[in-house]
């Protein structure tokens, strides 16, 4: 499983500036058993962003956000309601808001931090989209994770190092700022690029003890 | 978390003694070269390059384990340069040092007499010849610049108290030649943030073709940014080398013609230095100066300054 941490209300409503209508949207897997996601959840959310004056178009909870197939096969009925939206905010991990992103074209603002990936995974079974850096700023690169996607871990745009759209480390590689920069386009926010990203908070990146231990160490424990 | 704003009312900077300052605010035409560290324990290499330099050219980069390769440092050659009577650029990558390692350097940089400051993101570890070696890359190049601003503001990064405050002259990298409209456009986008975190002066990365160079700088004066931009010159040595860059150091492109050019010659020496005068005078009217990396040929930088008679 999983394990997020809901981002401190202040930091999702500073990130939300300048937009009226969000749709929110929740995994019903990992972060339900993380008691970050789930109906309650999704209607604590809703609460909240209405009492800073938000209109919330919609609230829908999908298990298992990271897997595209699912968003689309559930997303049909409130289709009209998510296009109307200025943004998402997608109460799931950074895999699930990348998900998100690619399938319905607007910017998905995360709720929560992706802290480690303790335990069974959700549906998709990799890390190689989330570092599980506990500081998301997923919506600042259109939906793809600068930690994953660029060996540099660059944060304020690519370097002068790639070529043809390749990464300098690897001349098979895509560079992660030149996949960040066509999604920017295609969703219409260029502007986003603009924005300064203060240096990540390593401290983020060291799980507390209790978080370490996931629900598989306990079954270990148990068994043995 | 990071306290992101200081309050730094009435707080006067120190005024910076930088002879490359001084050059681009008179508006001559300026003239910076560069001097790659060797591999070993020696400063007879660097003596001898910095000596012709001398007097020659406005100031001195000193690049930071180019390449990726692991050599002697840029602080200490910079301060040998100093010691000279060489103004100085202090290259600083993010590739090596985490932001305790870069604050530290560069207040050891203020002390040591350094004023200017090139920052740099660094290429990637794997490109060098240490391919097994932690990447660092704690802060990026904008960061970076942030964080010098800070120091100067009298705070490190954690918004501690600084005892003295050191102050530069602040310069950054910008790629005029990226080959993608993604590429070229985030070079642009780059480029601003590096001015907003504080960056007073550019050093381009290699330039061979000035009509893509004019085009660049047409888009940076719609920008509505005031800052010297310094055009990177390579001094192309053979065609051997021109291919060697365009297989393996990252961000640099030789077109066709020039390799060939280079490889019909008779008169190496004398090619190489016709093609970067020649690039010089055609871009000399639409930028600051230029920044010529002779990357071991120093001895002919007098030569090519003379024929180009900037006055």
């Amino acid at each position: 499983m999983i394990l997020t941490e809901h981002k401190p209300l202040s930091e999702i409503i500073e990130k939300l500036e300048g937009e009226k209508k969000i749709f929110i949207l929740g995994c019903g897997g990992c972060p339900e058993g993380a008691d970050t996601g789930g109906v309650v959840a999704l209607n604590n959310m809703k609460n909240e962003l209405e009492k800073e004056g938000k209109i919330v178009t919609g609230i829908m909870s999908i298990d298992f956000l990271c897997q595209k197939a699912l968003i689309r096969s559930r997303i049909k009925t409130v289709l009209k309601k998510i296009e109307d939206s200025d943004s998402i905010l997608v109460i799931s991990c950074g895999i699930g808001v990348q998900a998100s992103t690619e399938v319905l074209n607007k910017i998905c603002h995360p709720a929560l931090n992706t802290k480690t990936f303790g335990g069974i995974t959700g549906m998709w079974q990799g890390t190689e989209r989330c570092d599980a850096c506990g500081n998301c700023v997923l919506e600042y690169t259109g939906g793809i994770c600068p930690y994953t996607a660029c060996p540099k871990k660059l944060l304020n745009g690519g370097c002068a190092g790639q070529s043809n759209g390749k990464c300098e480390t690897d001349p098979e590689r895509d560079c992660g700022w030149e996949l960040i920069y066509k999604r920017l386009k295609k969703l219409g926010q260029l502007d986003r690029l603009y924005k300064f990203i203060l240096p990540r908070d390593y401290n983020e990146m060291l799980p507390s003890a209790k978080l370490r231990k996931s629900k598989l160490w306990a079954l270990d424990e148990e068994v043995v | 978390m990071i306290a992101e704003t200081i309050n730094n009312k009435n707080e006067k900077l120190i005024k910076v003694e930088s002879n490359l300052k001084d050059a681009l605010e008179t508006g001559k035409f300026t003239v910076t070269c560069e001097i790659g560290p060797p591999k070993g324990a020696e400063d007879e290499e660097i003596r001898r390059a910095a000596e012709i330099l001398k007097g020659l050219v406005d100031a001195v980069n000193v690049t930071d384990l180019q390449s990726s390769v692991m050599r002697l440092g840029s602080l200490a050659t910079c301060h040998i340069l100093k010691e000279m009577g060489i103004d100085p650029i202090y290259q600083i990558t993010c590739r090596d040092r985490n932001r305790l390692a870069l604050q530290s350097d560069l207040l050891s940089a203020y002390v040591l007499g350094i004023r200017n400051v090139l920052a740099l993101t660094g290429d990637f570890t794997n490109v060098g010849d240490h391919p097994q070696a932690k990447p660092v890359f704690d802060l990026d190049s904008v960061q970076l610049l942030w964080a010098i601003k800070r120091l100067e503001q009298g705070y490190d990064i954690a918004g501690k108290k600084l005892t003295v405050k050191p102050s530069f002259f602040k310069g950054a990298v910008v790629n005029p030649s990226a080959d993608t409209e993604a590429a070229f456009e985030l070079q642009l986008i780059k480029m601003k943030k590096k001015i907003d975190q504080g960056a007073q002066f550019f050093q381009t990365q290699a330039i061979f073709d000035a009509d893509l160079f004019a085009k660049f700088m047409e888009r940076v004066s719609k920008m509505d940014v005031d800052v010297p931009i310094l055009a990177g010159i390579i001094l192309l040595k053979s065609e051997k080398m021109a291919n060697y860059m365009n297989k393996f150091v990252p961000g640099v492109y030789v077109p066709e013609p020039l390799i060939k050019k280079m490889e019909r010659t008779e008169d190496k020496v004398y090619t190489c230095l016709e093609i970067a005068a020649e690039l010089i005078n055609k871009v000399k009217p639409i930028c600051a100066g230029v920044h010529i990396q002779a990357l071991g040929w120093e001895r002919y930088v007098p030569t090519l300054l003379k024929n180009l008679n900037l006055g």
